[in-house]
């Protein structure tokens, strides 16, 4: 087994599993071998929102539940797996905004059961979510606790920390979560933290439960100041997706056959 | 219309709503609010634009919930927000109408009530589009306007309506024809002033420029800008 279906080995059915955005450092890689283990009954977080790797967990039928302030696959247009999904049922959706989950994440890390935040009043939002309470005119959203946040880092280094730059919600999302898993491009000899200049961008090991490495693991999504998000492949993906069957197609080219995953852009 | 693109005239409606302020936020996908932002910053160097999604020398050190501080403690004035529905209340839809699903409400719920100079901007100007009432309320607020590709509608506050204001390429008659929510008509009400030689020549000068940095398929679209241009 590769570090990284050793990683994914660790993901249990049924968890909820925090993801970030695309541009955010994703480990596609982890995703695909998720397809490949058939993973069931995931519920998603979206931290805040969710693109490309929750369209094709749900496409691939491994997802019951998302929370998230939007799934999407930008400029590459809607999440079709997702949309049809929706649409029809298949997956449960719980609406959220992008505050609201981060301020829910910052008081699992803080410790505490519930925090406040501003706005979303006014919206119908509020209506799909019991857990959410309006208190003096302020929401009060519960500690999200996920069970597993995934996501790619830059670096990992021999001490067990990982270096996500400016990414600082991974930071917030493995401070909250149960367990930490990371793929990275690169690793580094020694500790980070001795490192003034690279310090800030760490992750210390305290909140990593286990790293795999995956160069261009977050392909076709990219890694900022190392490889841009390959457009060409996410339209490519965007169009092979509109059907079930253009979307079948595409896991056995680009997922079910794990050389062709790896695919340089 | 005249020798120019209607993504350059939307731009510069854009562009003459920002006088005094100071910080817009940008959110995904919204190249011509990018470009207006930009436009207006060639007038008034003082104006920052923070672009949430950039690529390369994002403006955020602190993660995605840095905008949302900002906005929550006051530091953007000027945020953009569409809707696959707009209603005349001003509520915006980005969560399901008539079966169908979009993607979602991103942080509209909170940055809509937050920010006091949020501009309603969508292209498609339809009965489908801008409808007596939305069938889910994503966020509501107080807009500073709303712009599509056939109008601009300013908002009153008091009447807590639209209120038509010029029209592109249209007339009266059509954007009644076309919005499916009530409102009112400015005496003044009249075709919307094209771009001046000035704001063509920033547009297609130094704003192309930047714009073709975060935007490069809608600069090569409207100007045939690339990147090593």
């Amino acid at each position: 087994m590769s570090d990284v279906e050793s990683l994914a080995s660790k993901i249990p059915d049924g968890c909820l599993l925090a993801l970030p955005p695309d541009y955010s450092l994703v480990a596609m890689e982890v995703v695909r071998a998720l397809v490949r283990k058939r993973s069931r009954n995931l519920r998603l977080l979206g931290v805040p929102i969710l693109g490309m790797s929750a369209d094709l967990l749900i496409g691939a039928g491994c997802v019951a539940e998302v929370e998230t302030s939007a799934v999407s696959l930008g400029e590459a247009g809607l999440a079709p797996r997702f949309t049809e999904a929706a649409e029809k049922g298949e997956i449960k959706v719980r609406d959220a905004t992008c505050p609201a989950i981060h301020t829910a994440l910052q008081a699992a890390e803080k410790g505490v059961p519930y925090m406040p935040i501003g706005g979303v009043i006014g919206s119908d939002l509020i209506a799909g979510r019991p857990d959410w309470k309006v208190v003096d005119d302020l929401l009060i959203v519960p500690a999200l606790r996920p069970d597993v946040a995934l996501f790619h880092a830059r670096w990992a280094d021999e001490a067990g920390n990982v270096w996500v730059g400016r990414r600082r919600e991974l930071a917030t999302v493995a401070h909250a979560s149960r367990q930490t898993l990371v793929t990275y491009e690169e690793l580094k000899k020694g500790d980070m933290l001795e490192d003034e200049l690279l310090a800030p961008g760490v992750i210390s090991s305290v909140y990593i439960s286990a790293t795999a490495h995956a160069p261009r693991g977050a392909w076709p999504l990219g890694v900022a100041g190392v490889y841009a998000p390959d457009d060409t492949h996410l339209s490519q993906y965007a169009k092979a997706a509109k059907t079930r069957e253009g979307f079948q197609r595409y896991l056995e080219e680009w997922v079910l056959t794990p050389r062709k995953s790896f695919s340089p852009a | 219309m005249g020798p120019y693109a209607k993504e350059e005239l939307l731009a510069c409606v854009i562009a003459r709503l920002l006088g005094g302020a100071r910080h817009a936020a940008i959110g995904a996908s919204s190249p011509i609010p990018a470009t207006g932002c930009f436009l207006h910053r060639e007038k008034d160097r003082t104006f920052r634009v923070s672009l949430q999604q950039r690529r390369a020398a994002n403006p955020f050190s602190e993660g995605s919930r840095e905008l949302f501080d900002l906005a929550g403690q006051g530091r953007i004035d000027t945020f953009f927000l569409g809707g696959a529905q707009i209603d005349g209340t001003g509520a915006i839809n980005l969560v399901r109408a008539d079966g169908r699903r979009f993607p979602g409400s991103f942080g509209s719920a909170f940055m809509y009530p937050m920010v006091p100079g949020t501009i309603l901007f969508r292209e498609e100007h339809s009965r489908r589009t801008l409808v007596r009432k939305v069938d889910f309320v994503s966020a509501r607020g107080t807009p500073k306007a709303l712009l599509t590709g056939k109008a601009l509608f300013s908002w009153q506050p008091g009447g807590k309506r639209f209120r038509l204001e010029s029209f592109h390429d249209s007339s009266r008659e059509e954007i009644a024809e076309l919005t499916g929510f009530e409102y009112d008509v400015s005496p003044d009400a009249r075709q919307t002033p094209p771009p001046t030689a000035e704001e063509i020549a920033l547009l297609r000068g130094p704003v192309a420029k930047l714009v073709a940095a975060d935007y490069p398929d809608f600069a090569r679209r409207v100007w045939g800008t690339t990147l090593a241009a």
